[in-house]
């Protein structure tokens, strides 16, 4: 069922990890992927893999459904360790064929681009399952803050991002409807070729579309019943304010960091 | 004669294996006679739309049988493709479920998919359209033009243009004016007496399937808790209201009468309510 699919969603918790300001997990996750970029050796990896252990087990996420979220992107992962292994050259050569050349290098850098993305993609994971979208798009909204003086409309963006996100599930609802009507027609979405297949998605699209856009009037004038009038002059019920849990976690994402620059400037 | 539907032992169980697990329907049985009319009542909940979700196919049971005329519609894949045209199934809000760019090519859709000759296409389009009080003209307007009632007519049409023998509908009326709600029951009954079809139809409005149902299913709790004529469901008024579910206004009238001492029996209908008021008056004038 449609319903199955996890991208992204929010896992709600008491942990030590949901409890952390948005802010500070946003800025750890940015912290954790320069460091992730950063990291050039086995050693280097082995800490940054430690500290992602670790995060996972205090935000008790469960490990299935961090691989869960991971199958759709298997793809990309065996597309990059293969384009790795065949273009990477090297000293060692292990095997030759038909005109190509793996090195042992090339399965290293595989194996290191493969370990990093898979890192950096849990790392995400790990920010979306631990963050509800509302406080997302505070944090993003709070951080972006002084792009205004750019004329940049942050605020109409978080509160687009907000709604995208908050229109997901009820999308993926709809659309299951959608389907069990066509269906109950007679469509057929399992059989047939390409093609025909592509064309039997029109009766699915059509209405979806025009739901969407009518939640969206909808949706509109809801806010402006309401007053609504963009960021200007409006207020936060909740307002973001740091604590020292806070402190500590960028206390070790500066410390991380530094660990991996440090090992860096060892050549490890 | 041999029911057109049976429903045996059905269960069926949501996200089996998750936390997630949830028990929609359990150990629900019945039987359909052809040209039956039949009412489901149950709250929000309950149990209805995962029922009604079973006897076309769309879904498939945890455990326990659904036959149509005796064969079970899981038995391979012709039949159970076979199934979800010989059960029409009409959706709630369905106009939201149109896309063509005509009100008669979105009527075709469930005939074309039956891979039908065109001819019996365009007979089985018009019929339908004239079943819902659809005018030649609006065939050729875009469905999207329509009003609210008349864009839910098509889409009954949409899956009467299959002539299902049995229909089944989730609340057809919902949402409309009291004079469209009249005229969508309306349709639903001549296309029953045109095809000696089986009607089942969900609804909120106890009226109505009072009105219009022989028997009545009374779903609680993903458990088939009553099933009887109208007459016996609602002489349980009691276990109904506690059900959380409601009783024709009528009878509502009727329960306070009694309480205030009135020699009344109890009614679901106006037409018994009149004939009632009838007989006291009568009775009285002449005392």
């Amino acid at each position: 069922m449609l319903k199955d699919i996890t991208l992204g969603q929010y896992f709600p918790g008491k942990s030590p990890v949901h409890l952390l300001d948005p802010r500070t997990k946003l800025i750890m996750l940015v912290v954790y992927i320069v460091a992730l970029f950063l990291a050039v050796s086995w050693i280097s990896y082995a800490v940054m893999f430690a500290f992602l252990v670790i995060a996972i087990a205090v935000s008790r996420i469960p490990l299935k459904s961090i691989v869960k979220g991971m199958k759709p992107l298997v793809f990309i992962l065996v597309f990059t360790g293969i384009l790795n292994i065949f273009f990477t050259t090297g000293e060692k050569e292990l095997v030759s064929f038909w005109g190509i050349h793996i090195y042992w290098e090339g399965i290293v850098r595989a194996f290191f681009m493969m370990i990093r993305i898979l890192m950096l993609i849990t790392g995400t994971f790990l920010l979306t399952y631990t963050t509800s979208p509302i406080a997302l798009t505070d944090g993003l909204e709070s951080l972006l803050g002084p792009l205004k003086v750019l004329r940049l409309p942050v605020h109409e963006l978080a509160m687009m991002m907000c709604i995208a996100l908050r229109f997901i599930p009820t999308l993926i609802e709809e659309t299951d409807k959608i389907m069990s009507a066509q269906k109950a027609r007679g469509a057929d979405f399992e059989s047939g070729n390409l093609l025909e297949r592509v064309k039997a998605l029109v009766p699915i699209l059509v209405p979806l579309f025009i739901s969407a856009f009518r939640r969206a009037d909808e949706l509109a004038t809801a806010m402006e019943c309401r007053c609504y009038h963009g960021g200007d002059g409006r207020t936060k019920m909740k307002l973001l304010r740091y604590k020292g849990r806070d402190y500590g976690t960028y206390g070790l994402g500066i410390l991380l960091l530094a660990g991996v620059i440090v090992l860096r400037s060892f050549g490890l | 004669m041999a029911p057109i539907l049976q429903v045996k032992n059905l269960q069926h169980i949501y996200s089996v294996g998750t936390p997630f697990e949830h028990v929609a329907l359990n150990d629900v049985s019945f039987s359909v006679e052809r040209g039956e009319f039949i009412g489901i009542i149950g709250h929000t909940g309950s149990g209805k739309s995962t029922l009604m979700q079973h006897l076309n196919g769309l879904l498939k049971p945890t455990s326990g049988t659904i036959e149509l005329d005796g064969k079970s519609i899981w038995a391979d894949k012709k039949t159970t493709r076979q199934a979800r045209f010989r059960v029409g199934l009409v959706f709630q809000y369905p106009e939201y479920q149109l896309f063509e760019e005509t009100v008669y090519k979105d009527i075709a859709f469930g005939p074309k998919n039956m891979k039908l000759p065109a001819d019996e296409i365009d007979r089985r389009v018009r019929e339908a359209a004239g079943f819902v009080g659809l005018s030649e003209e609006q065939l050729e307007v875009s469905p999207f033009d329509l009003s609210g009632g008349q864009k839910r007519r098509v889409a009954i049409a949409g899956v009467i243009a299959m002539e299902p023998e049995i229909l089944i509908l989730d609340e057809p009326t919902a949402g409309l004016d009291p004079e469209g709600r009249e005229e969508i029951l309306k349709n639903i009954n001549d296309y029953r007496k045109a095809k000696n079809a089986t009607i089942m139809m969900v609804s909120h409005s106890m009226s109505d399937v009072a009105r219009m149902a022989d028997r009545l299913l009374v779903m609680s709790g993903a458990r088939l808790m009553m099933d009887g004529t109208p007459d016996e469901v609602f002489t349980h008024a009691r276990e109904l209201l506690d059900m959380g579910l409601d009783i024709p206004e009528i009878t509502h009238v009727f329960m306070k009468l009694r309480q205030m001492g009135l020699p009344v029996e109890p009614v679901y209908t106006v037409e018994q309510a009149v004939s009632q008021l009838v007989r006291l008056k009568g009775g009285n004038v002449h005392a």
